[in-house]
Parts: structure tokens; C-alpha cells; sequence
């Protein structure tokens, strides 16, 4: 087969594309507990824990009763729509367009028709919120998940997520835009619906946190499974979800046990 | 004779097949894509029968171990939360937990069926996944963001049953597993206390 030069180099350059691409590919996403700082980590839980036994959960039973309170649903969506420019940063720091594009046109309808973010019109209007942050734009750049940490306050979380956490306290564009008393409004808003949504989801979080045999392992894994879903971590690819493969978190012990899946002879 | 039009056809049609057949990265399996999302189905309209209803507490758990028996593959997904355990249990050990871990599945989420009052499940799509078929569904319930269910389906105990759900990524089967074996390490890996305890669990 004749191949012309100018074709072999269209399809040099093609090929040499994909692979600058896959070569900033994200990292696949980790299987398995990473958890050298566990006996540190168990301290923070248990303090986490009387912190939310003694103020965060009495505080936020207080601010939501039930999960449909009016007030609470306004300060976690003005709450939402000021941490919205953040999200768009992150966004366009992952090469995501559609994410900033659907984050823009939220923060613009909810600004507008929504009063000042009042009201999520957009939620309405079936737009949701493409929800990330800079532990995720790390992980798209290709770092990987370091090991777990229980943060104090905050809870569980990742070197990696940890250390993006921080990072986010600087990428809302708002909060370098706005002046004085106007700025304060975010914080404000949003530790207040944060503290809501501790008692909206009172029973979910309580089950973990009081009705679990090991609060610590079941936050762990809990926040793991959920976090790698967020960044698109595949059954379909992880052994992690994998129940007749061999696979280190379905059973610690060894590798190819028959227990290991539920249905091998 | 064939027409040019039937002939070119049926090219295609072996072509697709024969591209079919290379790309097909997983054996046939016997349970369908079909089958599993038929289950599904009649699962999800169930539940949604039961969210629809309401009603009391103690009505929501009834409803949950119902169909929890019928749908799901609780011996298997028992053992599996024992591990590696499961080995030294004895037979009428192995019976005693299965069917105290039904029991307490029925209570822990039964009684958290009341939070989904006024909302619903749609099914979306079914794909293969290595040995089971993957259903994926929506769950959406009032004033919440719509958000993933997943439910794994196989045929290998002989019939089609679930043996694992999976909302946003957190499967119940894994966090029973890290619940289960937290519960064998508080009673110092003796299995009768196990089930004692799991009989007042959830």
C-alpha cells in the first residue's frame, strides 16, 4: 500500500497529539486505604466527633428540623451561588468548558432572575451545578490521592484534598472583588448552611457517626468510595468495585480468596 | 437473485457482525442485558409502590424486608460482608447470620425509607460489567440535586438477583463489609456474639 509523505506526517502528528494528551490524562483513580497517619487520624475523629456531639449537630437540628426549610434553603442558595465564580475557576483549570459554561450560566441566571442568588432558578430551570474543586483539578493535572486524613473540623479527606482545600480559600474571584462588610456574607452563608445540612441529613450522618460499630473505618470508606466517584473512578476499571476479583479492600487478607467472590465455587 | 441493495446489505450486516464479535471485550453472559433490567424494573416500581403508599415506620421496614428477600441475593452478600471469617463459621452458624443480617438490613434501611416519601427511581441504561450486569438509575427526590443509583444484578446463584447497590459510589455491600467486620473485632472475632448482636443492629 502506497502511503503518501504528506498523510504520514498528518498521521505523525495526530498520533503525537493523542499522547501529549493521554500524558495529562488524569491519574487513574486509587483503589484501596493509603493510611500510614490512622492512629493520629483516630485522635482527630474522636475529637471531631464529641466537636459534633457538643455544638455542630445541636446547632444544625436547630438551624433544620426537616430538610425543607425555607430560610435554610435560601442562605445554602446564596450561599451556593457566591461560591459559584470558584467553581468556574476550577473549571477552566481542568480544560472542563462545559462545566464552566453550566457553572457561568447558573451564577448569571441566579445573580439576575434569582435576586442576588435568593432563589436557585437554575436548579429550577434543571440546570444543575457541575460541582468540583481544586483537589479535583489536581487529580485531572495528575496528582495522586496521597494518604487519607481526618481533618479536624472538617473531616475526612485526602493529602491531596487536603491540600486543595486550602488552595480553594483563594480561587473565588468574589473574594478579592468585593469590599468590607459585602465579603463577609460568603463565609457566613455558607458555615450557616453547612451547619444546616448537618441537621437536613441528620439521619445519614448520624448512622456513620453514632449507629456504626467503627465511626473512623466507616467515615474512611464512606468518604473514599464517594470521592473517587465524584472523580470518575469506573467499576467497570477498579477492582475496588469489583466483588469476585482479588481485590485488597474486599479482603485484607489475601489475594484470590474464595470468600472474596460471592459466588466462586 | 438479490438486488444490489439487499446485497450490500447484508455485507454490512456481516461486516457489523464480524466487528461486533472482535470488539466484544467480555463473554456472552447468560443473563441479559434485558433480563437484569426487566429485575430492575420490577424492583423500582415496587419501591416506588412503597414510597407512594407511606405510612408507618415500622409498615416502611415490612415493605423493605419483603423486598429485600425477594430481589436480593442475601446469602450471598452476607457471606461476602463476613470475608475471609466466613470459612471458619459452621454451617448452622452460617444459616443463624444470614438471617440475622437480613434482619438487620430490613431495620437499618427500611427505616430510612421515609426519606424518600414524594420522590422516585428511573431507570436509565444497563451495561455488562466483567461477570453481572450494572442497572443504572436516578433517584430523585424533592429538592435534591437528582442523583446516581447503581444496581448490580447476576445470575450465578441461579436465579437473577441483586447482589450490591451503589449510590454515588458508595456500595452497600463494601460498607457493610467495613461495618460487619467492625462488629466481629468488638466481640473479639466470635461469631455467636456477632450474631447476638446483629439481631438488635440497625
Amino acid at each position: 500500500m502506497k502511503v503518501s509523505f504528506k498523510s504520514f506526517i498528518l498521521r505523525g502528528v495526530l498520533v503525537g497529539a493523542v499522547l501529549g494528551l493521554a500524558a495529562c490524562a488524569p491519574r487513574p483513580t486509587e483503589t484501596g486505604i493509603n493510611d500510614p497517619w490512622e492512629a493520629a487520624n483516630r485522635r482527630t475523629h474522636a475529637f471531631n466527633k464529641s466537636l459534633d456531639r457538643a455544638v455542630l449537630r445541636p446547632l444544625g437540628r436547630g438551624l433544620a428540623r426537616d430538610g425543607s426549610d425555607p430560610l435554610m434553603a435560601t442562605v445554602g442558595n446564596v450561599a451556593g451561588n457566591l461560591a459559584t465564580p470558584g467553581l468556574v475557576v476550577n473549571n477552566l483549570l481542568q480544560a472542563d468548558g462545559k462545566g464552566a459554561v453550566t457553572n457561568t450560566a447558573r451564577f448569571l441566571l441566579n445573580s439576575t432572575l434569582g435576586f442576588a442568588g435568593l432563589f436557585d432558578v437554575a436548579t429550577m430551570a434543571g440546570i444543575y451545578e457541575a460541582d468540583t474543586d481544586f483537589g479535583e483539578t489536581l487529580h485531572v493535572w495528575g496528582a495522586s490521592e496521597g494518604a487519607y486524613v481526618e481533618l479536624p473540623v472538617f473531616g475526612p479527606s485526602t493529602e491531596r484534598d487536603a491540600l486543595g482545600r486550602v488552595v480553594d480559600m483563594f480561587t473565588n474571584p468574589l473574594s478579592h472583588v468585593l469590599d468590607k462588610p459585602e465579603k463577609y456574607v460568603a463565609p457566613v452563608a455558607s458555615v450557616t448552611s453547612k451547619l444546616a445540612d448537618r441537621g437536613k441529613y441528620a439521619q445519614t450522618v448520624d448512622s456513620v457517626l453514632y449507629d456504626s460499630a467503627d465511626s473512623y473505618a466507616q467515615s474512611r470508606s464512606t468518604y473514599l468510595q464517594n470521592r473517587r466517584y465524584e472523580l470518575g473512578g469506573d467499576v467497570a476499571s477498579d477492582p475496588y468495585g469489583d466483588p469476585y476479583g482479588a481485590d485488597p479492600y474486599d479482603d485484607p487478607y489475601a489475594a484470590g480468596d474464595p470468600y472474596d467472590d460471592p459466588y466462586a465455587q | 437473485m438479490t438486488t444490489p441493495m439487499r446485497n450490500k446489505t447484508s455485507r454490512r450486516a456481516v461486516l457489523a457482525g464480524i466487528s461486533a464479535l472482535a470488539v466484544a471485550p467480555l463473554p456472552a453472559l447468560a443473563l441479559s442485558e434485558g433480563e437484569a433490567r426487566a429485575l430492575v424494573d420490577k424492583l423500582v416500581a415496587e419501591i416506588n409502590r412503597v414510597i407512594d403508599r407511606g405510612g408507618s415506620l415500622n409498615g416502611m421496614i415490612a415493605a423493605f424486608e419483603k423486598i429485600f428477600a425477594r430481589y436480593a441475593d442475601v446469602p450471598i452478600i452476607a457471606q461476602s460482608t463476613l470475608g475471609p471469617d466466613a470459612r471458619r463459621a459452621s454451617p448452622a452458624q452460617m444459616r443463624a447470620f444470614i438471617e440475622a443480617f437480613r434482619g438487620y438490613i430490613s431495620r437499618k434501611y427500611g427505616k430510612r425509607f421515609q426519606e424518600f416519601v414524594g420522590g422516585r427511581i428511573e431507570v436509565n441504561g444497563v451495561r455488562q460489567v466483567k461477570t453481572w450486569q450494572e442497572v443504572i438509575g436516578t433517584v430523585y427526590l424533592r429538592g435534591e440535586k437528582p442523583f446516581e443509583v447503581k444496581f448490580l444484578i447476576s445470575d450465578r446463584s441461579g436465579q437473577d438477583l441483586l447482589f450490591d447497590m451503589v449510590i454515588e459510589g458508595i456500595s452497600m455491600r463494601l460498607s457493610e463489609k467495613t461495618e460487619i467486620g467492625a462488629m466481629l473485632d468488638r466481640n473479639r472475632g466470635n461469631i455467636d456474639a456477632l450474631i447476638a448482636d446483629l439481631r438488635t443492629a440497625g
